[in-house]
């Protein structure tokens, strides 16, 4: 029998207030084993630690239960102090009696009984406890960013300055993501291709950077430090070195019916086009679904045209095997599909345009050269309205429940470009809210509001649809109390933002977790905001949650800094609690190697004396280095043979023996 | 069907003679036409008591678990629901393929005798089955029943003539009985109250006497030890601590068996206490079917089940839980 320790901390009035400390304190000193028990009001100030350290060493504690808040804030703190008492650091146990108790509970007589349960359940725990021992394991110092955009960009720049390399995989053929397609930037006004492509050409140019572009992450292995990535480099039937993105294939490419990605399908482009005039790399690729020569193995003039001898329709796909220390996701997102909101009338009048498609018809590389015009004639329009929260702040199954962040700002930014332009056209905005918090961010509305003449209606659009080759625009002005017609010659729709698809994939692939929206969860959301709660795998931008691009930069570099701060260390503490299987049980059935997520667990086949009966068996044997202690395994064994060390089968059963006495 | 049998007795002791198998696992002759019992027959003059009637229902696949290790070759009889159970022991890696020769036999169906004697008959000296019908003496005379009357539960169920895995068939020919609804009775429970679905399972579970007998029978249920008997699991003295905790172990045992049980229905054919064990396993299949699309464990060897495979278009749990269920 171990002797064990308990301490029961107040949290200030957190816990105290709505647990009886003393009863819980008197309740644990009748456990067996318990040799000693008290509280304190903050067990994790110095204070609080020392009587921890003073009470192991007089009461020759060797088992130590910490009643607090989530193991999560402090187990690592405790399990610190166990190690300077001279206490093998996985002889704590944390009760949380905090979160589980306290903050979900008012009534302090029901807060008391379930803290009593959780602390003799962890003091269940620790009595079947035994020491382990961490080992280490080294770190490749190369670090993988998935996705191209501004905020994968500006992480892998910090990370490529800091002296590391990184190699950014981005699937579309160039870098640059969304904002590459925006024409300005709020609150300044500053063209959004003058900021960007500087960093483009940095990244492009950096000794420690390699762009792989047009490429998919395929497959990730390993954990922490020592991650085996497969990348997927699509056939782009161009040369990339011979390339020199001197456009005569695209001015010859006899197919030119494809929609325009890049301008969100306004125009046309050929089947071999380069996407924009700054694109990086700056080399054709070849669309294989419109291409004549690889659906049908007629055509082939660009290859006849090119001078450098670059075109190469024999292309495959190339499987790039790499490992990396840490890998950041920078996967960022898209503007929804708008199609679902009949009565906005999106995709029965081209004269309803969402906002990106609003940038591409403002930019001057757009498929208008910048000239604003009505999308069905091209003529000059005189009245225009926004309409904003489309399908942000959306509670039906059509849109999202979360405010996509930017909108108010750009449809602010739209409206002032608008109006200094072209001061005759009319701009009219309906908003729910409007959202401008952030620096020179308000002022920037009410310039618009005050200095611009841009009209804002409070009240949201039931419906827009064509009068007399005009649109009609029916809403409610809050305000005034009516209900108003206006008539416009363009709508234009501020599309809800959400994750990229290939966010969902990705996450799966790294383990790591999404919300019901897609994005990927943080750490901590407010003290670990761009760590996974998966080691070694950060957030950048957007697929995180929306942000603008300021935030974006922001918290790109933050995430930079923690990969940074990962890389340069040789050695990681790996976790002792680690799978392991009995070979005298085990039935070899596969369950668990099937369930692993880390590919942790083989097979051998071994020699065994079962009481006596000597026969080869096949065995599931853990690798304690790919091992990552989720415990899959140990749930999937069905007779018990997979057994995980600090969260013994044995442990968690008398944890629930524990809590169910009565 | 006496053919069959004769064809069957014909072929095993050609396979014997040529040392070709070491062994033959089969039915052997009881003392009475309805109690055949699975037998290994390793001598050709052992063969005169290998016999294959119409109380034939025991699924074989099971009796090669325990000679994985042997390396003597066997060759086993199995109907063609009994070839889904084989396959599933394969992909476990719970039998060595290389040492077993699978003979794939016909099956019309076959008879509960439990269900028979329910209708007042005793004595049976023999019974011969057509289609529909079935003819059977008995030493007070002959009567003739509704063959829909007196299947095996399994066989009310029959997923049709097809062996999903043999070495050679014999009477493959035969016409296998048309299916009820096999969800039918899942979704009766599903349709009850908790409370209604409690005291219907409290009720059944309570006859339970712990013998084992579904465990044993389960081609599912191969663990070396069971977790029930693990001492270092900390469940194996509770299982039957009390009446509830009793009923624990058949709803642990459905849990362990999820997605990797076939629905052979041996279960519930093996238990003394005609407790419908198989219900609890075909709501998992049900599920299953539901949540992942239609999944049928055994059907193709070395495949991984739903539980165990991730994909992207997986149902979320949230989902499962916001919409009481239905995907």
């Amino acid at each position: 029998m171990l002797n064990i320790g308990v301490f029961v901390c107040w949290c200030g009035s957190n816990i105290a207030a709505t647990v009886d400390i003393d009863q819980v304190v008197a309740a644990a000193k009748i456990q067996p084993g318990v040799v000693f028990a008290t509280d304190y009001q903050y067990m994790c100030s110095e204070a609080g630690q020392k009587i921890m350290r003073n009470a192991v060493l007089e009461h020759k504690l060797d088992g130590v239960v910490i009643c607090a808040c989530s193991p999560r804030m402090h187990e690592a703190t405790f399990r610190k102090n166990a190690e300077k008492s001279g206490l093998n650091p996985f002889m704590v146990e944390i009760a949380n009696i905090r979160e589980h108790v306290s903050w979900i509970h008012k009534d302090k007589a029901v807060g008391t009984v379930k803290a009593i349960a959780l602390v003799n359940a962890a003091i269940a725990k620790v009595s079947l406890n035994a020491p382990l021992i961490s080992g280490e394991s080294s770190v490749t110092k190369r670090a993988l960013v998935i996705g191209g955009g501004i905020a994968g960009l500006q992480t892998a720049l910090d990370i490529a300055e800091a002296g590391f390399e990184v190699d950014v995989v981005e699937k579309l053929p160039t870098i640059g993501g969304n904002m590459a397609k925006i024409d300005k930037t709020f609150p300044t006004l500053d063209c959004a291709a003058c900021i960007l492509t500087p960093k483009m050409v940095d990244a492009a140019s950096h000794e420690n950077i390699e762009l792989i572009t047009y490429s998919e992450v395929e497959s990730v292995k390993g954990f922490v430090g020592s991650f085996k990535a497969t990348i997927r480099k699509k056939a782009r039937y161009v040369d990339e070195v011979a390339c020199t993105g001197c456009g005569v294939c695209m001015a010859k490419c006899p197919s030119k019916k494809s929609l325009n990605e890049f301008n969100c399908g306004l125009n046309n482009r050929p089947s071999v086009y380069i996407p924009f005039a700054q694109a990086i790399p700056n080399v054709a690729v070849i669309d294989p679904q419109s291409c004549i020569k690889l659906t049908r193995d007629k055509c082939g003039l660009c290859q006849t045209v090119c001078e450098a001898k670059a075109i190469d329709f024999t292309q495959k796909d190339e499987l790039i095997e790499r490992e990396y220390g840490a890998i950041v996701v920078a996967t960022g997102f898209q503007p929804i599909k708008v199609d679902k909101f009949d009565e906005l009338g999106y995709s029965q009048n081209k004269d309803v345009i969402t906002s990106l498609e609003l940038e591409r018809l403002m930019n001057a590389a757009g498929p208008t050269g910048g000239k604003l015009q009505k999308v069905s004639d091209g003529s000059h329009p005189h009245d225009i309205v926004f309409i904003q929260c489309v399908g942000s702040r959306d509670c039906t199954a059509r849109g999202k429940n979360y405010c996509s962040k930017i909108c108010c700002m750009y449809t602010t930014k739209h409206a002032m470009l608008i109006r200094d332009k072209y001061p005759d056209i009319n701009v009219t905005v309906f908003y729910i809210d409007i959202r401008t918090a952030g620096k020179n961010y308000d002022e920037f509305y009410r310039r618009a509001a005050e200095d611009y003449g841009v009209t804002y209606i409070k009240g949201q659009v039931g419906k827009v649809y064509e009068e007399d080759g005009f649109l009609v625009v029916q809403g409610s002005d809050l305000i005034s109390n009516e209900q108003i017609k206006i008539k416009a010659d363009m709508v234009v729709l501020a599309a809800a933002i959400e994750a990229d698809p290939s966010a969902k994939k990705v996450a799966s692939m790294l383990t790591a977790s999404i919300d019901t929206n897609n994005f990927l969860t943080e750490a901590h959301a407010k003290l670990r905001p761009v760590e996974s709660p998966t080691a070694g795998i950060f957030l950048s931008g957007v697929c995180q949650g929306p942000k603008d691009i300021p935030e974006t930069v922001a918290q790109a570099g933050a995430a930079a800094s923690k990969v940074i701060g990962l890389l340069v260390k040789n050695k990681l503490v790996t976790n002792p609690c680690v799978a392991i299987a009995d070979e005298m049980l085990c039935s070899g059935c596969s369950n668990c190697f099937n369930i692993c997520p880390y590919g942790a667990i083989g097979y051998e086949e071994k020699l065994v004396n079962d009481h006596g009966i000597r026969e080869t068996r096949r065995l599931a044997v853990v690798n304690p280095a790919l091992c990552q202690g989720c415990g899959a395994c140990s749930v999937a064994c069905p007779s018990g043979a997979m057994d995980l060390l600090g969260f013994t089968n044995k442990q968690i059963m008398a944890e629930v023996d524990a809590i169910c006495k009565k | 069907m006496q053919g069959l049998e004769k064809k069957i007795k014909d072929r095993a002791s050609e396979l014997l003679q040529s040392g070709a198998v070491d062994g033959i696992i089969g039915w052997e002759k009881g003392q009475f036409e309805y109690d055949p019992t699975p037998a290994v027959f390793t001598k050709e003059t052992g063969l005169d008591n290998l016999c294959y009637n119409n109380f034939c229902g025991a699924n074989l696949s099971k009796y090669l678990v325990g000679k994985i290790t042997s390396d003597k070759k066997f060759a086993v009889l199995l109907k063609p629901c009994d070839t889904y159970s084989m396959n599933q022991l394969i992909t476990e890696h719970r039998v060595n393929r290389s040492n077993i020769y699978i003979i794939g036999i016909g099956c019309n169906g076959h008879l509960n005798v439990e269900k028979i004697k329910a209708q007042g008959i005793s004595g049976i000296t023999a019974v011969s089955a057509s289609d529909d019908h079935v003819n059977i003496s008995t030493i007070y005379g002959d009567s003739k029943l509704a063959k829909k009357e007196i299947l095996l539960g399994k066989c009310e169920v029959c997923r049709g003539n097809v062996h999903v895995i043999f070495d050679e068939l014999i009477g493959e020919e035969l016409q296998t009985p048309k299916p009820d609804d096999r969800f039918e009775m899942v979704a009766k429970l599903e349709a009850m109250t908790a409370e209604e679905r409690f005291k219907f399972w409290q009720g059944e579970l309570s006859r339970c006497i712990r013998c084992n007998a579904c465990r044993n029978a389960c081609p599912a249920c191969t663990c070396r030890v069971c977790v029930f008997d693990n001492g270092r699991s900390g469940i194996e003295a509770k299982a039957n601590a009390s009446e509830f905790e009793e009923q624990m172990f058949h709803i642990i045992r459905a849990f362990h068996v999820a997605a990797r049980c076939t629905d052979c229905g041996e279960c519930s054919r093996v238990c003394p206490e005609n407790i419908p064990l198989h219900l609890l396993n075909r709501k998992y299949v049900k599920d299953i079917n539901e949540f992942y699309g239609d999944y049928q464990a055994g059907d193709i060897a070395e495949q991984r089940n739903p539980l165990v495979n991730f994909g992207d278009d997986d149902i979320e749990p949230t989902t499962v839980s916001d919409k009481g269920g239905q995907k």
